[in-house]
């Protein structure tokens, strides 16, 4: 209909690929501060729990009955630090999707990019990417450090090569980053910080906290639930309410993923 | 050769009928003017030109495609809705790069950009330091990245300086020149006459005209005559039986229609009547502007 397609010395791309979009989110990612903000606060703070909440059990393990021993689970109790790390990483995984839609660059994005599950896609993969490195470099962290504290302390310790230590401290960093996928998912669908902060705290805090007032065909859900089901892989003493621990975090993914899936549609329909 | 083509577009939030059945198109090589009032519609218009927003009816074509078909959107068509949809604490620079390497543009284009809106000095600064006048910048520099053929501002100017406006003003001229599509909003009329080529006026989401600038200023130039004389009552009198109408000017002058400079002249010397002032008073293109738009105001104060 028109010759204005063509562009005489712009003739780069005929077509934008999904690696374009990929990298362009992780330029918008890496070039704002409050990413890296967040990722120290994340070390800093989750390190730091664990070092406060590791340095004086000694006394603790000395108070303990033989049978309580048995249960002794020095992994778990490394890997505790999680409580706090879901939100820094929340934060992360809501920010990449609602400070664009706080500065109003969303437009300017979606008509760079107009093909929207595209872009939203290139959000979820780089977010994610970062909320896999950062949650496993955070888990071992935490339990090489809790470890060395026990051992200073002479109190009973893990090793990674002990069994099923490799596959908690492994599951804490997925747990994280399925956190971060929510997160990202709740911040698609509320549009706001605010909210979707809100949001996440009410699910990972408020509902386990009041968790008993539900009737009891609703309990069942709390066993796939973030904080108290699916963290059951981080546990090397197995517990006899969660036989499956991994099958308590695939239930979990799949919430998120339902999550995720809304926050597709709605983010395809909705006007900006 | 016809750019955008918006037919029959319609947009509805619930109740509300902020786009109403509106058609027009726009030109290359043309300043296209897109002018209403606060609240007529020309934002949400032009959100759904960009595919932001999804039109109730109706459907808008640039160079014949829906925008979300284009394949490398940023070489066809560059946008500026709003000069502060930055991110404060990223660089220049890195805004730029992002949005150049999410359409597969060379690196390059970001300081060519830069170059062109003269914000080289400032790439590596973050965009929260701004002011307006260089927001504004760095958002034209964003439309250009990809060398499109066709722009779209919404309203350029508010709030910049007489210094930035006549920058903003002399940019979109150039980019006409080169034979770009430009579609500009303003609600200020005033400014349109010395930017745009073509108007695209509308009040309440309905389209109220859509002509090109020359043939507006002579139709709202129909105008009237301001006469001065020492002693107006009776001349008025007389103006009155001769077919003009009159009304009574500033400082005691008298505002004559009906009748050109020229007859008035002649029908002053045939009675006599010395003349101190005679000017043929051309409508402004405010006051036009108001005219056309004086029924599709949203909120009209009531000392009008």
């Amino acid at each position: 209909m028109s010759s204005l397609a063509t562009v005489p010395d712009m003739s780069t791309a005929s077509n934008v690929t999904f690696a374009n979009t990929l990298r362009a989110e992780w330029i918008k990612l890496r070039s704002l501060r409050s990413t890296w903000y967040t990722l120290a606060c994340l070390f800093v703070v989750g390190l730091g729990i664990t070092l406060l909440s590791m340095s004086s059990l000694a006394q603790e393990y000395e108070s303990l009955t033989a049978a309580e021993r048995q249960a002794w689970d020095p992994t778990n109790l490394s890997l505790r630090t999680y409580i706090v790390a879901q939100l820094i990483i929340g934060v992360l995984g809501i920010l990449v999707v609602t400070s664009e839609y706080a500065t109003g660059l969303m437009q300017t994005s979606l008509t760079a990019t107009p093909r929207r599950h595209r872009l939203l896609a290139a959000k979820v993969v780089v977010a994610t990417a970062v909320a896999v490195v950062a949650g496993q470099a955070l888990m071992f962290a935490a339990f090489l450090a809790g470890q060395a504290l026990l051992a200073v302390q002479d109190v009973p310790n893990a090793g990674l090569g002990d069994p099923g230590v490799l596959s908690a401290v492994a599951g804490g960093g997925l747990y994280l980053s399925a956190i971060a996928l929510l997160a990202i998912g709740l911040g698609t669908i509320m549009r706001a910080t605010a909210g979707a902060l809100a949001t996440l705290v009410g699910i990972v805090f408020l509902l386990p906290a009041v968790s008993g007032l539900f009737p009891s065909w609703l309990q069942g859900l709390f066993d796939f639930w973030p904080s108290q089901g699916a963290v059951a892989v981080l546990a090397t003493v197995p517990d006899p309410d969660y036989p499956h621990p991994w099958l308590n975090l695939g239930g979990m993914c799949l919430g998120v993923a339902a999550v995720l899936v809304a926050a597709f549609v709605v983010f395809r329909r909705r006007d900006v | 050769m016809t750019v955008i083509e918006v037919q029959g577009l319609t947009k509805r939030y619930g109740p509300d009928t902020v786009v109403d059945d509106l058609s027009f198109t726009v030109e290359p090589g043309h300043v296209t003017g897109f002018l209403g009032p606060n609240g007529a519609g020309k934002s949400t218009t032009m959100k759904m030109i960009l595919g932001l927003a999804a039109p109730t009816r109706g459907s808008v074509t640039i160079g014949g495609r829906r925008y979300r078909d284009l394949p490398v959107p940023l070489t066809e068509v560059g946008a500026l809705l709003d000069a502060g949809a930055v991110h404060g604490s990223r660089k220049a620079y890195d805004h730029l790069l992002a949005l150049a390497v999410s359409n597969g543009l060379p690196r390059r284009r970001v300081g060519e950009v830069l170059a062109r809106t003269g914000l080289e000095g400032v790439a590596g600064k973050r965009a929260g330091g701004f002011s307006l006048g260089m927001r504004q910048r760095l958002g034209l520099a964003a439309t250009l990245l990809g060398d499109p053929q066709v722009l779209i501002f919404d309203e350029p100017v508010n709030g910049l300086d007489p210094e930035g406006i006549r920058w903003i003003r002399d940019f979109m001229r150039s980019l006409a020149r080169e034979g770009r599509a430009v579609l500009v909003s303003s609600h200020l009329m005033s400014e349109m006459a010395q930017t745009a080529d073509h108007l695209v006026v509308i009040g309440r989401g309905r389209l109220i005209a859509d002509t090109s600038m020359s043939e507006f200023l002579r139709a709202s130039s129909e105008g009237t005559v301001l006469v001065r004389t020492p002693d107006p009552g009776p001349f008025a009198l007389r103006l009155t039986a001769g077919g003009a109408t009159v009304r009574e000017g500033p400082e005691s002058s008298l505002v004559v229609s009906g009748m050109t400079s020229e007859e008035i002249g002649k029908f002053a010397t045939y009675h006599g009547v010395t003349l101190s002032e005679l000017t043929p008073q051309r409508a402004s293109l405010e006051d036009a502007f108001m005219e056309l738009t004086r029924d599709s105001v949203e909120y009209q104060g009531t000392t009008a």
